[in-house]
């Protein structure tokens, strides 16, 4: 019996060196400079569900997927793929594994090859992986995916500079699809995309994901386009789960202050008239993080052991995850929205 | 009625191409009154930013104004000479672009800047030009704004960079701010400060604005009438509230719909199929018409005559269903999709 939990992420840190040069270095008697842009992250994924990243940039949303993925290697922790630990996995093992994750990228301007033909992108995947080596049986393939993303099959003769980004995004879809994947880890698919194109392709994900089960690791700093498609939402701030929680949870009645200050920054379309809560400051740089909780110095809660003490992840019964030392003292109302 | 401070007639911009003549903005006319934010709205390619570029006589080479009149104040622009306008760009026009490190000359200290600026358009000694500059960016919100005025732009981050380029589109007192995407660089929380400091500047200087974004919900947050761009045409313009609770044009309508909205639940959002036209391939008649859910309902027309904006509703609506002879058709008009 296969358990529930497709991928789970243990403890995952992950650090830049950005340190000048090593004469530089010594001449100006500088220490090494390390970037935690991840640093301890955990989370669990289920099966068929939706979990969305969202923070704003440089909160380590991306360098998450792309650890998920082992375009990165984890400084620390585990990424654990259907029971498997991927970093202690053998080479023959990995090589399995990575047929049933694929990634969707955010700009599909570079991230298609200008050179090669449609045809041959989507197949990429079907050849490297030894899925397909038949001719006629790759073409008859990606004729398949094709019409499934909205394309036609006659559109694998062209070059990628022949299509709108939307249609492009299609294609990078059709890639990912090819070797009938479980997991797609889409990192800020249509932030690229205008309003129109980009209901389209997140109804085509939603689709496909009906059609064939998938699961989606979905990263992105547009909170409502993640209200619209996931199942549960994890905030990030500075390299850390701030909070996670079911969507409507989240939305509904978000916990953590920096939830609630993300989410009363939002325009409000409906013109309720409702009145913002603006928050100062800016997110502080990565390199010198704040001490204790990292949200502190814009936080409107935060006393002295907020300064002092990173606060723990606290799990509640109906498994949302929230970090915040006054969420755990209760000195904070809680505020419903919508 | 107000006199307009700014009146857009019939602006028609070019460009001549190798593989023929592109029309980008094709036929625009809007007004905006003193102390007015009128956003402008539309996807990529859809005219919004040329048409702020032509107003404030910015358009690259060889891009250029076909027909069309600009007046500022009742007085025609659009055709005066660089010289003539450079003494208007910034006394009475400013800009405020969306990249703030490309605005901001990387050379040169924030204070340097400001001065110039002060001192080409307004009748100051050097002293009170940085006087002045200091009271500006305190006004926009830096912080140690005496000490910060010595500061290169790469010391600033990209949120304070918008708010120097805010102070620096406000130094010498214009009438009108023509603000392309102000916000689009930024994150959210940025983003709320910025369109709350901008709202709360144009309200105490009066001053009028032409808000060009593609994002619905600043324009929700800030302006006052909105025009909706679609391949290089108004499609719908009105109230902002009209056009967001009570979409006329198909295409708004659309638009509207396709907007994922904070805690409405819905399976799926309403698509509109297809993608705006390339300018080498405008369809004749209405632009949207190969991807109108509608056009069944008027005939030929819309496939061959282009319609010009009509009233609809509170608004006015590029669309043959508001005609007069198809008047009886809007009982069925688009339900509310925000409310």
């Amino acid at each position: 019996m296969k358990s529930s939990v497709l991928l789970e992420v243990r403890d995952v840190a992950r650090e830049f060196d950005v340190s000048k040069p090593w004469l530089n270095r010594v001449i100006e008697g500088q220490p090494k400079s390390i970037l935690k842009a991840v640093d301890g992250v955990s989370f669990t994924i289920n099966r068929g569900e939706t979990l969305s990243l969202v923070g704003e940039s440089g909160c380590g949303k991306s360098t998450i997927a792309r650890v998920v993925c082992g375009l990165y290697p984890p400084t620390r922790g585990a990424v654990i793929f259907d029971g498997v630990d991927i970093a202690k996995a053998s080479v023959n093992e990995q090589q399995q594994l990575r047929k049933r994750f694929q990634m969707i990228f955010q700009d599909p301007y570079a991230s298609l090859n200008p050179r090669w033909r449609v045809g041959k992108i989507i197949a990429e995947p079907l050849v490297s992986h030894g899925i397909m080596t038949d001719k006629a049986e790759i073409k008859k393939r990606v004729d398949q995916l094709l019409t499934q993303v909205g394309l036609s099959p006659q559109d694998q003769e062209k070059f990628p500079h022949e299509f709108s980004g939307g249609q492009r995004q299609r294609i990078s879809i059709a890639r990912a699809l090819s070797s009938n994947p479980e997991f797609l880890v889409c990192d800020e698919p249509t932030s690229a995309l205008d309003v129109s194109v980009q209901a389209q392709i997140l109804n085509l994900m939603k689709d496909l994901q009906r059609e064939f089960g998938l699961t989606y690791l979905f990263i992105s700093h547009n909170l409502a386009v993640v209200s619209h498609i996931s199942t549960r939402v994890g905030v990030m701030y500075l390299g850390r789960l701030v909070e996670m929680a079911d969507t409507k949870t989240i939305f509904n009645r978000p916990l953590h202050p920096y939830t609630q200050m993300l989410l009363s920054a939002i325009p409000d379309l409906r013109m309720t008239g409702k009145q913002r809560t603006p928050v100062a400051g800016e997110v502080p740089n990565p390199l010198n993080p704040p001490s204790g909780c990292t949200f502190h110095p814009r936080c409107p809660y935060a006393n002295d052991r907020c300064k002092l003490e990173a606060p723990k992840m606290m799990v509640a019964n109906d498994g949302s995850m929230v970090s915040c030392h006054a969420v755990e003292e209760k000195r904070i109302p809680i505020k419903l929205v919508a | 009625m107000n006199t307009p401070l700014l009146e857009v007639r019939n602006l028609r911009v070019q460009f001549p191409t190798r593989r023929g003549l592109l029309t980008a903005v094709d036929d625009v006319s809007l007004t905006i009154a003193p102390g007015e934010v009128l956003g402008v709205v539309g996807e990529s390619g859809a005219g919004k930013s040329l048409t702020g570029a032509a107003i404030i006589g910015l358009l690259e080479p060889p891009g250029r104004i076909e027909s069309g009149e600009i007046l500022l104040n009742g007085r025609r622009i659009d055709n005066l000479s660089p010289e003539e306008f450079r003494k208007i760009r910034g006394r009475e026009i400013g800009a405020i672009f969306q990249d703030p490190l490309t605005s901001l000359n990387p050379l040169y200290t924030i204070g340097r800047q400001i001065t110039e600026t002060i001192l080409t358009h307004l009748n100051v000694t050097p002293d009170e030009a940085k006087q002045r500059a200091i009271d500006l960016l305190n006004e926009v919100g830096i912080p140690a704004a005496d000490k910060r005025i010595d500061h290169y732009p790469h010391q600033f981050s990209g949120g304070m960079r918008q708010r120097v380029v805010i102070s620096l589109a406000l130094a010498a007192q214009p009438k009108l701010i023509i603000a392309d995407e102000p916000t689009t660089a930024l994150d959210v929380s940025i983003q709320a400060q910025i369109i709350t400091l901008l709202k709360k500047l144009c309200r105490e200087h009066g001053t009028s604005v032409m808000l060009v974004t593609h994002d619905m919900g600043v324009i929700a947050e800030t302006a006052d009438r909105v025009a909706v761009m679609y391949a290089g045409r108004i499609a719908e313009i009105g109230p902002v509230a009209e056009v967001i609770h009570h979409p006329q044009h198909p295409y708004t309508v659309g638009l509207m719909g396709a907007i994922p909205n904070l805690g409405e639940e819905v399976e799926r959002l309403t698509q509109i199929d297809g993608s705006m036209p390339r300018l080498n391939a405008i369809p004749a008649g209405c632009a949207f018409n190969p991807r109108c859910t509608r056009k069944g309902e008027i005939g030929a027309r819309c496939t061959t005559e282009r319609p010009s904006l009509m009233n609809a509703g509170k608004t006015q609506a590029a669309c043959w269903l508001y005609s007069e002879g198809v008047a009886t058709n809007t009982t069925n008009t688009p339900q509310s999709v925000a409310a």
